[in-house]
């Protein structure tokens, strides 16, 4: 205990020595949030739509209305040919082209009229829609909103006490009602800064010994492995959780993202994630000689995956079946399920137990295959 | 006399490469031993593996009477070794370097404090204290490098080349301060490239493609094979050597 003491404290005054990779241990989390929360943003508004209007009546004035007030369409910007509509695609001055065919204020009309069920199988009308499906996300949403917007006209237009046919649009949006990307991505981030760091810091220190033959001299002394690891290990763990901590005040008071379970919870799961980070910076370390590779190294094998695997960016279930089987080894995968269900469900542990305890396992394998190759290495 | 090293048969291969063939020898308590060779002969090699850094191949050893296969933790704590690289943190100061190394074996820190003094007064490192390791002239850091792996009076000091590039001046200070260790019972195990420091020896090796080819007092050894000096000698026993094939 005493000689983890020493190294430990010897590690802290590397780090406060070394004034450029505290700088990037502390700025770097702010700007990636600032770069997350603002540059990278996945609501989707302000689809730009063109619209050939056949019909001219007020019908579809009021539909054209009904589309740009809702908040997710804005005006194309530019004319739209009415012979060769996709131009306006390609051309990117529109993300959807709206082409409302002659017929729909009858349609419309038809609709108030009905008397009984039958009639509202009777008559087919349909509106065009032409999107740019380049953006595929952008795609679905523009899709979906349309959707929504003409299931609304139909609502409103029919006589009372009848219903869509068929069309039961019940969509209620639980834990982020407005689906705000900020509050998906804070917790994702804070999943991301804490591996980033605790494995990119452990692995260039521990490369770093190495360059520099202080590893040799130091394992001529009584002092284990063991003991070198988690006492050079132990002021990293201190900063990447002041480093999550940063994230997560700026992420709630900056971008309002809510936090409505246990902030105890989060930091003991905070604290086991970042030993499987540390873990496999460790393991990186024993395998490169040089700080530049354990930093490339650690960036591989933490920081991709991370973002891409956790399903931080990309659902999980929509991924290929080989991909989703290699997420299970993605410690952020069951770091990002646990933070989001505690900051935006309040869950707790008996909802969280199954990832909790895959992280736990996780850490513990990470970390024992870590010093025993540590060890056999310096064998 | 009781044995401080003693090794039998001691190899090291690294996959078809044997760095260290069958080394046997053995260095008294209180005695100055030279381990010569030409480079890349597997002197560091064979120092590595006395140190607990690398594990033999074949053949056994005992370090302060411990094996050096079972006790590596006992040896540690015994032997001091001083590298051919420095190998202290240069961020931190020559004090910062001292005190690190001093409590890793564990010394009180009032016992650390007083060792600290004494070393860095007879090394002359005074003034240097509070500088960073890294930015110490050459021949400083290595005085550091001295202090710190004598802090907690090693019974055996392993020193692989520690006087390389420092100036003839320097070299003999820094060996009146081996003889001083010596002089006060440390058993001093020293490779070297410089003919001159190895007279200093009670007992030399040289060592050739990872063998030992000479064992003995310098001065004896000069006069059995009728050479001029140390130099010549070393010379005369590598190409010696050198015109019969070898594998290596």
């Amino acid at each position: 205990m005493h000689k983890l003491r020493f190294i430990a404290h010897k590690e802290l005054r590397h780090i406060l020595r070394d004034p450029r990779s505290l700088i990037i241990a502390i700025l770097m989390p702010i700007l990636m949030t600032l770069l997350y929360g603002y540059a990278i943003n996945l609501d989707i508004k302000n689809i730009k739509l063109a619209v050939i209007d056949f019909d001219r009546t007020s019908a579809s004035t009021d539909l054209i209305g009904r589309f740009y007030n809702s908040g997710y369409f804005s005006k194309a910007t530019g004319p739209v040919s009415i012979d060769n509509p996709e131009m306006i695609l390609k051309k990117g001055q529109a993300n959807a082209v709206l082409i409302i065919r002659p017929g729909l204020s009858e349609a419309i009309q038809k609709l108030k009229n009905i008397r009984n069920r039958a009639g509202l199988a009777i008559d087919k009308y349909e509106l065009g829609l032409i999107v740019d499906g380049a953006d595929a996300n952008m795609a679905a949403a523009a899709g979906s909103y349309s959707s929504i917007i003409v299931s609304q006209v139909i609502k409103d237009n029919l006589p009372p006490g009848f219903e869509l046919p068929g069309i039961k649009i019940s969509r209620q949006v639980l834990y982020n009602p407005d689906l705000k990307s900020s509050h998906f991505f804070v917790p994702g981030l804070i999943a991301i800064i804490l591996m980033m760091i605790s494995a990119l810091l452990t692995s260039v220190t521990v490369a770093r010994e190495k360059e520099s033959g202080t590893m040799e001299q130091l394992l001529t002394t009584p002092v284990t492995p063991r003991q070198i690891i988690i006492g050079k290990t132990l002021p990293y763990v201190g900063l990447a959780l002041l480093d999550g901590i940063l994230v997560l005040v700026f992420g709630v008071f900056h971008f309002g993202v809510p936090f409505t379970g246990s902030v105890l919870l989060l930091f003991a799961f905070g604290v086991i994630y970042v030993i499987s980070a540390l873990a496999i910076g460790i393991f990186i370390s024993t395998v490169v000689k040089t700080q530049q590779l354990a930093m490339m190294g650690a960036m591989m094998v933490t920081v991709l995956p991370s973002v891409m695997l956790s399903g931080f960016i990309f659902e999980i279930k929509n991924m290929p079946l080989i991909l989703q089987i290699i997420t299970h080894i993605v410690p952020a995968r069951y770091f990002l399920l646990i933070i989001r269900g505690i900051m935006l469900k309040g869950s707790g542990l008996e909802l969280l137990w199954v990832e909790a305890s895959f992280l736990i396992l996780m850490s513990i394998l990470l970390l024992s295959v870590a010093t025993k190759k540590f060890k056999l290495r310096v064998g | 006399m009781p044995e401080a090293v003693t090794i039998d048969r001691l190899t090291k291969k690294f996959g078809d490469f044997t760095a260290v063939d069958k080394i046997s020898l053995a260095v008294n308590e209180g005695e100055v031993f030279g381990f010569l060779g030409a480079n890349g002969a597997g002197k560091t090699t064979a120092i590595r593996m006395l140190c607990g850094l690398l594990l033999p191949t074949s053949g056994s050893g005992r370090v302060g009477g411990y094996d050096i296969y079972r006790d590596n933790e006992k040896i540690k704590k015994s032997i001091g070794y001083m590298s051919q690289k420095f190998s202290l943190y240069g961020d931190l100061t020559a004090y910062e370097n001292l005190w690190f190394y001093g409590s890793v074996y564990q010394l009180e820190k009032r016992v650390l404090k007083e060792r600290i003094e004494e070393l860095s007064g007879d090394l002359g490192l005074g003034e240097f204290l509070d500088r960073p390791a890294g930015k110490l002239p050459l021949g400083w850091r290595q005085r550091l490098a001295l202090a710190a792996s004598v802090l907690h009076r090693p019974k055996i000091l392993f020193l692989d080349e520690p006087t390389g590039g420092v100036d003839p001046v320097f070299r003999r200070r820094f060996w009146a301060m081996l003889y001083d260790l010596a002089d006060k019972g440390t058993t001093l195990f020293v490779t070297t490239h410089y003919m001159d420091e190895a007279e200093y020896c009670h007992r030399i090796s040289i060592m050739h493609h990872g063998r030992i080819v000479e064992l003995g007092n310098p001065a004896e050894l000069i006069q059995r094979y009728q050479q001029p000096n140390l130099e010549e000698l070393f010379v005369h026993l590598i190409s010696k050597r050198s015109s019969e094939p070898t594998d290596a």
